[in-house]
This record gives structure tokens, C-alpha cells and sequence, in this order.
């Protein structure tokens, strides 16, 4: 019904697209501009485009210092590299000087696949979230992603985007507008909340459409901002339906599952679907996503347990 | 640079050290030897060398100068405030709730704060964003970044330092600040040799070493700076410099004045401070 694109796709060319009206926008690379697609903006604008060798520390600094004269500098790499590799440079250079910097991190979460563990980000969310001045994105699918791209670089300021990687259904027309804070309703429902990010929104869709055949009606809510979050539609969504699941290729501890938790503590009953306080490992994405529990049969179990 | 300048950079030298010691005692932390070791770089720096203007501290053509070595905020914000950059009186705010003057670096917090730091290692990797940005811009301004001996143990460093090597950023110099000692114990006694001219030229940078007390060789090694290279000065000098009891003493990284350290460090300054009076 949907088509599946992977939203790192198009992370280029919208760089691209923006280099092109914007002379500020600065790409930043640490080896990793094939993987990232950030090559797309060098083959157009070489003289700013920087690889700064396998050195993601050295990355960040860098990025600053460009923001610190005027550029918009887009640091790029994996997500388990920066934040996961550079936690302390992005706290002290990029977060407490509120330096106008954009890390865009691809390969997030289990969805990164047989590369194993050490490069599925599972708690880049949770480390970016508890940075003061810290804008987090994580949108879901290509349209939704080069807005949030566009978006990202017209605000002032420092912001982490969490970029995915792994083909998503298209949910979004052209026309959507993307704003920063903003949650976006896939679908009505008064029974229950489905919230998710990034690559989980379609498992959560898919949810959805399982429950409606069992006579459940569910609301899927798209968060893509995590931080500022959309406080409103979380409260609502606690007020109107009878319970909220979370869904996200992050650890429960730190990501969306504990943001909802945070905002309607006391006033709603939460579940999660996340990567429960363990590793991942080599395989598919879908292999992965079975075993570590974040397919739609996953989130209808949750929400079984939440309603009965 | 000629006799009379020196003799002005000295005094001004002597003041800083005075500050040191009077806002350390007066506040009760701060730490000393890493602040006393640079204070002829940094009077060199702002008071001679760099095209700054503190009434536009925030002026696009200034110089810029990154402490990376963070902790040295004591001496450092004494310059500041020597040079104009705020009230000398707000020294006594250093440390204190609500001041301007963190006990470690924040940008921006007053004017003439160039970067945030504390967590070692992350100078040089910004300055040369801002080396390399001011290049793209074809623009003149000069970056400099001081780090210490010890805080080249960060890895991160040695990346800048491998991107420096291929970038050769001529708008920017490294000053690394060679007080042998760090907080444990004797840097060599930590990694071993010393030999960071060899390493340096190693690397492809043009490395000058230089005694970091003496402002007549400190000039002429930033003047040796070539243009098209890599460069770094490399400081020789003393932690707790100008006090003899702080002088290369592991016991002096932090510690806090008590009442009669007060009393015979102020004596000796006074006493340098009639000695270059009548000089």
C-alpha cells in the first residue's frame, strides 16, 4: 500500500538542495560520506565539504568551530559514533556553548543489521534528551525526514537528527509541514495511543490496522521531535484513549518510552515497546526486530496488557 | 620588541600573579600552578601580540585566543580583566554563585571567553574549525590555542593534531604549555619522554621551542611561525611559577592558599615587584 523508501536516501540530496540558497551550510564528515550519503553535497560543493579522517571527536569540535564563525555546519556519521563516540565534545563544544551545530547520525538503532551491536545506536536518544539547548529529531519517513532536514538548518541552534536507514513506507505527501515540537496523527482511534519514531512508525501503523480487525480501535501518533516534545498530544492522547503504547529501535530507558512517561506520570497507564536493557547482534533488520520484540505483533501484546 | 615593553609586560605579569594568589585566597579554590605556568604567554598574547579591542570584544576582525587548558581560568580571567574585557573587581565573583566567571571556561559568559572548556582535549579541534572557517572566508584573523603538556595525553589532540598536519592552517598556532607536571604526578613519570619538538616535526608541523617565561624568546618564537605550515610553540616552563614553594610541586595543581602560604607568596611577589620597579 505504501512504498518503502529508506529515509538516509534522501538526506543528501536535501543537503544538497539547501547548499544551494544557503552559502552557510558547511557538511562535515569523518570518513563515513558514502554511508551517510553527505557525498552527494561534496560532488556539488567541494570547498564545503571536509573529511576530518576517522576521528569523531575531532568531528565535533570542528563543527563547532565553524558554527562559532558564521557557518551551519552538518556533522555526519553514524549515530553510534556520534553521539554514541563523542558524548563529552558534544556536551561541552556543541550543547554548552549552544553553538548552532546539526548532527545528522544515520544507522540508528537494531535496524542497522548485520553490522552487530557495536553499531546499533540504541541510546542515542536517551544522551542527546538530557542535554540542556539540545533539539532532537527523529523523524520517520523520507518526506517527513528532508523536511525535518530543511527544518533543522533554518532553526538556530544546536540539533541531534536521528536519520534512518532502513526502507519505511511513505506516509507523508509533499505538502506536510514539518514542525519542530509538533506530533502528527496517522490515524483516529479512541481505545488506545500508539506512539512511535523513526522506523517504528509503520510497525505501529501496521498495529494498528491488526487491532481494528480485533474490534480495537487505535490512535498512531508520529513523534519526530523528542525534545522540545509535543506535551499537548502526549496529555491528550492519555485523556482521550484508555492507554498509550510507545514504540521505538531504542533501549526503553531514555527515549520516547521514558519522554511519555515523564510527561503524563500519574495521569495514564504507559507500556513500551523498546530494546528491553540488553544488546543487539548481527542479522536482518527483520530478524532483529523479531527477535528483540518490535514487530506490530509486539505492540498489539502491549496493548492487550495495557486494556485488560 | 623593546626594552620598555618588556618592562610593561613584566609588571603586568607581576599583577596577574598577584590576582592569582589575592582571588584564590579570597574565594578558596582555583588552581594555581596551571595558571601561574602561563601567564608571560597569555600577557604576551593580549597585551602585545593579538589585534583584540575589548570594548568589541565580539568585533568579527579580532584574534581569537582558546584556553583549552581550562582549568587555568584563574590566571586567564585575571588577563581578561587586566586588559580590559570586564571590571577586575568582578575577579571576586570567580567561583561563586551567579558569577560571570565559571571555574571552568564558559563561552561567552563575559566578554573576551572565546570556548568552553575543562574536559581536556577539545581546543585544538575547535580552533581549527574556526582557523579553517575564517579561511573559507578569506578572512585575516588569527586563531591561537594554548593546551597543556599533560592534556596531550587526549586522544582527541593527537586527531586534531593529525588534521592540522594535513590542513596546515597558517592562521592558527598552537602553544602548548610545558609545565612538566600534572595532577597525579610528573607528566614524564606518566607517559615517559618529553620530546614533543621531535613528535611534533614528526607530524609535519614547524615545531619552536621557546622558555615560556622569558617574553623576549616568546616573541621571537611566535615571529618564527611560517607561513604554509603547521605551527606550535612549545613553552617550556614552570608549574607555580613565581612562587618558589608552588614551583614543580604535584601538590600545588589545586591546592588552596592557607593563611601564612598567603602571607610568604605576597611577600615575594612584593619583593619582585620592587625589584622591577627599581629595574
Amino acid at each position: 500500500m505504501y512504498e518503502l523508501v529508506a529515509p538516509r536516501d534522501v538526506f543528501g540530496s536535501t543537503l544538497v538542495e539547501i547548499g544551494k540558497v544557503n552559502e552557510g551550510l558547511f557538511v562535515v564528515n569523518a570518513d563515513l560520506s558514502a554511508a551517510t550519503k553527505t557525498d552527494k553535497f561534496r560532488a556539488v560543493f567541494e570547498d564545503r565539504f571536509i573529511n576530518v579522517g576517522i576521528s569523531e571527536q575531532n568531528m565535533v569540535g570542528v563543527a563547532a568551530g565553524l558554527a562559532r564563525v558564521g557557518f551551519i555546519p552538518v556533522m555526519s556519521t553514524f549515530a553510534c559514533f556520534a553521539p554514541g563516540r563523542c558524548y563529552d565534545q558534544i556536551r561541552q563544544s556543541i550543547a554548552y556553548t549552544n553553538l548552532n551545530v546539526k548532527i545528522a547520525s544515520t544507522h540508528p538503532g537494531l535496524a542497522v543489521g548485520v553490522d552487530g551491536a557495536t553499531h546499533q545506536s540504541l541510546d542515542d536518544l536517551a544522551l542527546m534528551r538530557a542535554l540542556p539547548n539540545m533539539t532532537v529529531l527523529a523523524p520517520s519517513d523520507q518526506v517527513q525526514t528532508r523536511k525535518a532536514v530543511l527544518k533543522a538548518v533554518e532553526y538556530e541552534g544546536p540539533v541531534y537528527l536521528r536519520i534512518g536507514r532502513m526502507e519505511c513506507p511513505v506516509f507523508f505527501g509533499e505538502e506536510m509541514e514539518f514542525e519542530i515540537g509538533k506530533a502528527y496523527i496517522l490515524r483516529e482511534g479512541a481505545d488506545v495511543s500508539l506512539i512511535a519514531h523513526g522506523s517504528m512508525v509503520g510497525v505501529i501503523y501496521e498495529a494498528a490496522q491488526i487491532l481494528a480487525e480485533k474490534g480495537i480501535q487505535a490512535r498512531v501518533i508520529d513523534m519526530p521531535t523528542l525534545k522540545p516534545l509535543d506535551r499537548e498530544a502526549i496529555i491528550q492522547a492519555a485523556q482521550e484513549t484508555k492507554a498509550i503504547v510507545t514504540a521505538e529501535d531504542h533501549f526503553l530507558y531514555g527515549g520516547l518510552y521514558s519522554a511519555v512517561c515523564e510527561v503524563v506520570a500519574g495521569l495514564a497507564l504507559v507500556r513500551g515497546v523498546a530494546v528491553r536493557d540488553r544488546f543487539g547482534e548481527s542479522g536482518t533488520p527483520a530478524e532483529l526486530y523479531k527477535k528483540y520484540g518490535l514487530t506490530a505483533e509486539n505492540v498489539v501484546e502491549e496493548v492487550f496488557h495495557a486494556l485488560h | 620588541m623593546n626594552e620598555s615593553t618588556v618592562a610593561q609586560l613584566k609588571k603586568t605579569a607581576l599583577q596577574v600573579r598577584l590576582d592569582c594568589i589575592n582571588i584564590q585566597r579570597l574565594v578558596g579554590s582555583g588552581h594555581l600552578g596551571g595558571s601561574l605556568s602561563a601567564v608571560e604567554l597569555l600577557v604576551y598574547l593580549y597585551f602585545y601580540r593579538m589585534r583584540i579591542d575589548p570594548q568589541r570584544p565580539w568585533a568579527e576582525e579580532r584574534d581569537i585566543f582558546i584556553l583549552s587548558k581550562g582549568h587555568a581560568s584563574l590566571g586567564y580571567y585575571s588577563v581578561l580583566a587586566r586588559r580590559g574585557f570586564f571590571p577586575v573587581d568582578e575577579l571576586k565573583t570567580y567561583r561563586q554563585i551567579n558569577s560571570r566567571l565559571q571555574g571552568h571556561t564558559q563561552m561567552d559568559s563575559a566578554p573576551g571567553i572565546e570556548c568552553s572548556s575543562g574536559s581536556l582535549g577539545q581546543g585544538l579541534s575547535f580552533g581549527l574549525g574556526m582557523a579553517l572557517g575564517y579561511k573559507k572566508r578569506g578572512l585575516p584573523n588569527l586563531v591561537y590555542v594554548m593546551v597543556g603538556d599533560g592534556e596531550l595525553q587526549e586522544g582527541q589532540i593527537w586527531e586534531a593534531i593529525i588534521l592540522q598536519s594535513r590542513l596546515c592552517l597558517d592562521n592558527l598556532i598552537l602553544i602548548i604549555d610545558q609545565n612538566h607536571l600534572q595532577l597525579d604526578d610528573y607528566v614524564r613519570n606518566v607517559v615517559g619522554d618529553e620530546n614533543y619538538l621531535e613528535r611534533f616535526r614528526t607530524f609535519g608541523f614547524h615545531a619552536i621551542g621557546v622558555d615560556g617565561h622569558d617574553f623576549l624568546g616568546i616573541d621571537r618564537a611566535f615571529r618564527e611561525a611560517r607561513p604554509g605550515w603547521a605551527n606550535v610553540v612549545i613553552a617550556d616552563t614552570v608549574k607555580g611559577k613565581g612562587i618558589s614553594f608552588m614551583e614543580n610541586q604535584i601538590a600545588w595543581h589545586a591546592k588552596k592558599l592557607n593563611a601564612e602560604e598567603y602571607e610568604a607568596a605576597l611577600a615575594e611577589l612584593k619583593r619582585e615587584e620592587v625589584s622591577l620597579c627599581m629595574n
